[in-house]
């Protein structure tokens, strides 16, 4: 058959043979990925979503730097069973401003999507030091070490500018105040927490984390990040059968 | 090639350039340390410079003595002894790791080290991951594909150095990952774990394998390209492709080691599986089915089964395997007509995966008494055997009701350990026992008994795992969803985690045993390295000829 002659000509012409598979291994991404950039219904905008304050940001990159996401997940799915464990399944909007998203493929340990407001910060605490001291069965690691450690952030600024540059919508007020509002976050006495909460919104909670009144530790923001979870939309007035919503 | 040996007295082609590059870099990278305020970065790019350091002076040393010298009427076959000899050491490591963690969460009181944070199961899951991924897959796939190269076109290594920059390269950049994930620099993305700098690096190195592939085949002395090479070639290709784009981060500042992904929720998350599931279609299935198509015909000594089906299940595999990443976000945020799609393609995907088996399995056809008599056949056989099952499983579970039970549990663990102990692990194996008297010019590997023993060992351990994950994962899943005749959920999460129990520690112990495994075929490869040549056999002084 004449066709199989045809294919004699990518057994001898290895550029032909590269650009075969360039195409050919093209075609499925772009079709399934390239839309999600411009669809309008991928990502429907919900009340309430914002950027992560400066303390949250340093959690949430303690959280990817200790790979918690290997054994938590942050995708509720709509299943009854998730939706009655965990809450309200996940929203597209609600990981908008995750670099990069969370949502895990594997729960050795439970979702954490919705795990803020859940437990107490001492319960966090006391968890993420000696996981069997709260639950005698779990399998997770300690992280004691969390609570020694000063956090750093002298580059907190230049982390949101880059994040900014990614197009999460922090202002140039925002930026400015980056460590002050992350030092108001964590001292539950501060007088700038009004100011943190002009930005980044009223529900903005400021609490000494870790129980450590003398530093800013790792704990703190880690804490801070697990507290504030899943909370940013209000699912009582949320209404997921309304039409916009329905698309 | 048939002309007597000689020795050329210049230096491979590039060695200065190299130097050159290597000392400037070495500069350059002291100059980073000294000048950042990020620990883990200075330590990263200090480990830079202690590789630049070591060859230049290697370099320096190689071509003042003279002892770097070039031998262009011989196959390079130093390169892939160094390959083999890097792919058994990682191997050994990256499995060494993973049962570590498995004992982690069989007994956490014990293995875990409250003082220790870089060995929490968070740090040593992708060094796990990317030992034996990257580093023992990448390393079997890297010394197979220059040997099969050479052979089948008949034509040294093209890029008189490069070879050997891409062998140190990617070892560097796989000290780099390793090391980075244990002090915590990892981008939060499964399989694409290295930070910017760890990506550029290898993205130089995988241009260079790239060119020294490609410039070979141009060299080539046959006009066909041997079927090996298609698949060979078309795992190169994508993974750059893949790499590129998955990877795409900016840094926080030239001088940290931290950087954030330019994309983000939803998109990256499609993105990252379109990554991470051709990250199995190509490195662990397509680098390996090239193995596959040299090793086996070479070691039954018979032609490959059909020609025309290679042909056919070659572009089908590598087009619809692009397609198949959404199945991992079934039932997320992820919007639903990419979930269908995904999961179609999927399905699609049993047929040229099924191809393959069959194209391998058929090969022994007139041979299959060669089961009973060698071990490295018997290895092979059961490698394609536990391809054909993991590719039956896959696309099950990528049926959104399975997925609905499978996702988030064991039984994924379990799929991916039957793919990559049994399928990618056995042929990688298989391929070595191979290349070990051929590149050290023996009879024959120094015990056949170490190899059943290996072969037995590790199948009973690979059933063992895989048996206690499909346990665990259904029955997690099952619980997950159960509900008591009142209507409330009958089980608490750590409920489900306590009933794993079990599992976790046969997981474990099928883990020591596919590990013993490979220690007694280290024991092997090194008595054969080791024993008197028995002839100078014809491997590397003649091409042998293709079988195609």
């Amino acid at each position: 058959m004449s066709l199989w002659k045809q294919h004699a000509k990518f057994e001898r012409h290895s550029l032909l043979l590269i650009v075969g598979i360039l195409l050919v291994v093209s075609i499925g991404g772009l079709v399934e990925i390239a839309p999600l950039f411009w669809l309008q219904g991928t990502i429907e905008k919900v009340q309430g979503v914002r950027p992560y304050t400066p303390l949250e940001l340093a959690g949430r990159d303690i959280y990817v730097r200790e790979g918690c996401y290997l054994c938590h997940s942050q995708m509720i799915r709509p299943l009854r069973d998730e939706v009655e464990r965990y809450g309200h399944y996940s929203l597209a909007a609600e990981s908008m401003y995750d670099h990069p998203f969370q949502w895990g493929s594997k729960r050795t340990g439970p979702d954490l999507a919705r795990v803020g407001g859940k437990y107490s910060d001492s319960w966090h605490r006391d968890h993420l030091m000696d996981p069997r001291s709260v639950v005698p069965e779990s399998v997770m690691p300690p992280y004691k070490f969390l609570a020694d450690k000063e956090l750093d952030y002298h580059d907190i600024v230049d982390r949101m500018k880059t994040l900014r540059t990614e197009g999460v919508p922090y202002t140039a007020d925002e930026i400015a105040n980056a460590k002050k509002d992350l030092e108001a976050q964590a001292d539950p006495f501060s007088t700038d927490a009004v100011a943190l909460r002009g930005r980044y919104g009223a529900k903005v909670v400021n609490r000494d984390f870790d129980g450590d009144p003398n530093k800013i530790t790792e704990m703190d923001a880690l804490v801070a990040y697990l507290q504030m979870l899943g909370t940013l939309v209000d699912f009582k007035s949320y209404k997921a059968q309304a039409p916009e919503n329905q698309r | 090639m048939s002309a007597p040996s000689k020795i050329s007295a210049s230096p491979p082609a590039g060695s200065g350039v190299l130097l050159v590059i290597s000392a400037v870099g070495a500069f350059l990278a002291i100059l980073g340390a000294g000048l950042t305020q990020d620990p883990i970065f200075r330590l990263q790019i200090g480990t830079i410079a202690l590789a630049g350091v070591i060859a230049a002076f290697v370099l320096n040393g190689g071509l003042a003595g003279g002892t770097l010298r070039d031998h262009p009427d011989q196959y390079s076959d130093n390169v892939i002894k160094a390959g083999v000899i890097a792919t058994m050491f990682w191997a050994a490591a990256g499995l060494l790791v993973g049962v570590i963690i498995a004992a982690q969460l069989s007994w956490p009181r014990i293995f875990y080290f409250p003082e220790f944070g870089f060995l929490n199961f968070g740090r040593l899951r992708p060094l796990h991951t990317s030992a034996v991924i990257f580093a023992f897959g990448g390393n079997a796939l890297i010394a197979t594909s220059f040997w099969v190269v050479q052979r089948t076109c008949k034509a040294r290594l093209a890029g008189g150095i490069t070879p050997w920059f891409v062998f140190w390269g990617y070892q560097l950049f796989i000290v780099l990952a390793a090391t980075g994930y244990l002090m915590g620099a990892t981008q939060g993305k499964e399989y694409a774990e290295p930070e910017w700098y760890t990506d550029l690096w290898l993205t130089i190195v995988w241009v260079a394998y790239l060119l020294v592939f490609l410039g070979t085949i141009w060299k080539r002395k046959e006009p066909h390209i041997y079927v090996a090479n298609w698949f060979y070639l078309a795992f190169i290709v994508t993974i750059a492709l893949l790499h590129l784009v998955n990877n795409a981060a900016i840094p926080v500042g030239l001088l940290n080691h931290k950087s954030y992904d330019v994309f983000s929720g939803v998109q990256d998350a499609l993105v990252q599986w379109w990554y991470g599931h051709n990250a199995v279609g190509f490195f662990l299935t397509a680098g390996f089915l090239a193995m596959m198509y040299y090793f086996v015909p070479k070691r039954v000594e018979r032609p490959v089964y059909s020609y025309r089906l290679s042909i056919v299940h070659f572009w089908a595999l590598i087009f619809i395997y692009i397609w198949a990443g959404p199945h991992h976000l079934h039932y997320t945020a992820l919007p639903q007509w990419a979930q269908t799609l995904g999961m179609t393609f999927s399905i699609m995907l049993w047929m040229p995966s099924w191809g393959g088996m069959i194209n391998g399995l058929m090969t022994l056809s007139g041979a299959w008494d060669k089961l009973r008599t060698d071990p490295v056949v018997r290895m092979m056989v059961v490698s394609i055997a536990f391809y054909g099952m993991s590719t039956f499983e896959g696309p099950v579970m990528s049926i959104r009701a399975v997925n609905a039970l499978s996702h988030y549990t064991d039984w994924t663990i379990g799929h991916v350990h039957s793919g990559a102990l049994g399928w990618v692990g056995f042929i990688s194996f298989g391929a070595i026992y191979c290349l070990v008297p051929w590149l050290w010019k023996k009879k024959e590997m120094y015990s056949t008994k170490l190899i059943e023993w290996h072969f037995w060992i590790a199948t009973t351990g690979i059933l063992l795992y895989i048996a206690a994950m499909w346990v665990s994962g259904i029955m997690e899943g099952l619980m997950w969803r159960e509900y008591t005749p009142q209507g409330f959920l009958a089980y608490s999460f750590i409920e489900t985690v306590s009933a794993k129990h079990i599992e976790n520690v046969i997981r474990t112990v099928g883990g020591l045993m596919y590990l013993a495994g490979a220690l007694i075929m280290i024991v092997n490869v090194w008595k054969t390295i080791a024993s008197p040549s028995a002839e100078p056999a014809e491997a590397s002084a003649a091409p042998a000829t293709a079988i195609a």
